[in-house]
């Protein structure tokens, strides 16, 4: 008995957290996903009627509005912060000699949390008394800077925000990725009088190729995952200018009481993570079981 | 090959200083635009609304107050209620401390046998696990809601600390087990043949390996934790609301007079224990951001 313990007592500690994901995200998805083929309405039903929720998902403008807006925000927001990302990891791979205090100031606003950044972009950017007054104090009276309140540019002050919060985490994984570049490469290179810029774009960017891919699969996640930016910046507004696919479904899980809307579009949102993330793991866990 | 410096002829040494400087400048410029947010919240946090309203958004306080702090720790309101941040705060720290504590002790023995006592299967469930990191945790709110309710733990700090943890082990699983594959197996061999038990290798030999890792999962758990929002504002209930909750609700919070400084002074309260862990253990912030995302 004792041996029979011992022998087996791996897998008796690993059970309570193997069981533990396996209800509370396997089968939770699971539940998600049969409440999204139901007719939930402010409480869960469990009868099966197809894809109606999908549906009217698809019909609605505001989720429209909501996916159109994840394709800006996202794709602005991924673009930009890895081309910043990048170019402030080359610039800091200078031998700087403060480097270690400058990576420090570009890498703190990960530390935040997105309704402090949200809190403190909302002020900045507020018409009334944020940048927009100072300047028109300065004496340029017609300049305007409103996006905060202006529902067609409104999702351009969740990139900036965005972007400020992540591209010094970018900046790190890029960097790096430069210092584990084989420095002998660099140096024949050099010797053979090759520009510093040749030798970027030629040999070591190329080389740091699995490092853009994972720095696209955490800068996706987080787009797609985005919430608390956009509930602390704009609440959704003005209107629902600013939704995203996680706004919308919470509105429509806790204040809508619409538990089949909520479900769907928890399903979607699901689905383009899965989409993006699963190859990655794939291919990751597969190169280290080699 | 001899150790050849670098130096073309071609490049005058006065261009290259000139392209220094120009580079110190650029890195100088970024470094007011990360440092710029930071700096209008604490210069407008310490200034009056008097002086808000009339002033400069980037000028400095012409008169220190710290009558918004005051306000922001224990008198703003969220709402009906008009205590301030205080009571939030503390919610966040009774919420964190447990869930960092259970969420890295789990890892700690679960990364321990993905890594070194492998049994068939063991794999799968790692990954199994690690998928459980990438979920978008929408997918699990309105039955994690339920089970909450069921449980008689909805809207209790018990329940948050329940869910954090839950959705935590992938990560910290994650990052002991990348740590303990470098151990070489030998190690656990050789401990076995001299009968060492399972629980003693882990306790006498892994663990006291495992101090670096440990405060990488501690500083990524805390500051998942204490800055997570989605969580803390669909399981709380209006007591046991986490800081940041409490922020967004007195930032728009739609009575009275507009505060900016009391929601500047706010929002740095429920900054700066992330903020300070940075700065002391920035090393391993990092390297927490950076495990499984750079291959190595």
């Amino acid at each position: 008995m004792a041996r029979w313990f011992e022998t087996h007592l791996p897998k008796i500690v690993l059970a309570p957290s193997f069981i533990a994901v396996l209800i509370f995200v396997y089968g939770f998805i699971g539940w998600t996903a049969w409440v999204s083929l139901t007719r939930s309405k402010l409480l869960p039903k469990y009868e099966i009627v197809g894809f109606i929720q999908y549906d009217r998902l698809f019909a609605s403008p505001r989720w429209d509005t909501a996916m159109t807006n994840l394709y800006i925000f996202g794709g602005m927001f991924i673009v930009i912060s890895m081309v910043l990302g990048l170019i402030l990891a080359i610039l800091l791979d200078q031998q700087i000699r403060v480097e270690g205090a400058i990576r420090t100031i570009y890498l703190y606003p990960m530390a935040l949390s997105m309704i402090v950044t949200g809190t403190a972009w909302k002020w900045i950017l507020n018409p009334g008394l944020g940048v927009q007054a100072m300047v028109q104090g300065w004496g340029f009276e017609n300049f305007k800077f409103d996006w905060l309140v202006n529902p067609d540019m409104a999702i351009y002050t969740i990139v900036l925000a965005a972007i400020w919060q992540s591209s010094g985490f970018v900046m790190a994984l890029f960097l790096a990725g430069l210092r584990s570049v084989d420095t002998e490469i660099i140096r024949a290179a050099q010797i053979d009088g090759i520009p510093t810029w040749r030798v970027y774009t030629a040999i070591i960017i190329p080389s740091m190729a699995p490092i853009f891919l994972s720095a696209f699969i955490v800068l996706a996640h987080l787009a797609i995952k985005s919430f608390d930016l956009v509930i602390a910046l704009t609440g959704g507004g003005p209107g629902y200018a600013t939704d995203l696919p996680a706004t919308y479904m919470y509105a429509m899980a806790f204040s809508r009481g619409d538990v089949g809307q909520a479900a769907s579009s928890a399903m979607i949102m699901m689905l383009v993570i899965f989409i993006i993330v699963v190859p990655y793991l794939y291919s990751e866990l597969r190169a280290k079981n080699d | 090959m001899t150790d050849v410096p670098y130096s073309p002829a071609r490049q005058s040494s006065a261009g290259k200083v000139a392209l220094r400087w120009g580079l110190y400048l650029i890195l100088g410029i970024f470094a007011v635009y990360y440092l710029m947010p930071l700096f209008v919240m604490i210069t407008t946090s310490l200034k009056s609304l008097e002086e808000i309203r009339t002033g400069d958004l980037v000028s400095l306080p012409r008169e220190v107050t710290f009558d918004a702090w005051a306000k922001a720790w224990s008198g703003a309101c969220t709402g009906i209620q008009c205590e301030g941040v205080r009571p939030y705060f503390w919610n966040s720290v009774l919420i964190a401390v447990p869930g960092v504590l259970i969420s890295t002790l789990l890892g700690a023995v679960n990364g321990y046998v993905v890594a070194q006592w492998r049994f068939k299967g063991a794999n799968v469930i790692f990954a199994l696990m690690l998928f459980g990191c990438f979920i978008p945790f929408q997918v699990v709110l309105l039955p994690m809601a339920r089970m909450l309710g069921l449980l008689g733990m909805a809207g209790t700090i018990p329940g948050l600390i329940f869910v954090h943890v839950i959705y935590g082990i992938g990560f910290t699983t994650l990052f002991f087990r990348n740590y303990y594959v470098t151990i070489p197996v030998e190690l656990v061999k050789a401990a076995k043949v001299d009968g060492a038990s399972f629980l003693r290798i882990f306790w006498s030999i892994f663990l006291p390996l495992s101090i670096p890792i440990i405060v990488v999962s501690v500083i990524w758990q805390f500051t998942q934790i204490w800055n997570d929002f989605l969580f803390g504002v669909s399981f709380s209930s209006a007591g046991t609301q986490p800081v940041t909750v409490a922020l967004n609700n007195i930032v728009n919070s739609t009575t009275g007079v507009k505060e900016y400084n009391v929601d500047m002074a706010a929002a740095i309260i429920a900054a700066l224990p992330t903020l300070l862990v940075y700065v002391v253990a920035g090393k391993y912030f990092i390297r927490g951001l950076t495990a499984g995302s750079v291959k190595g």
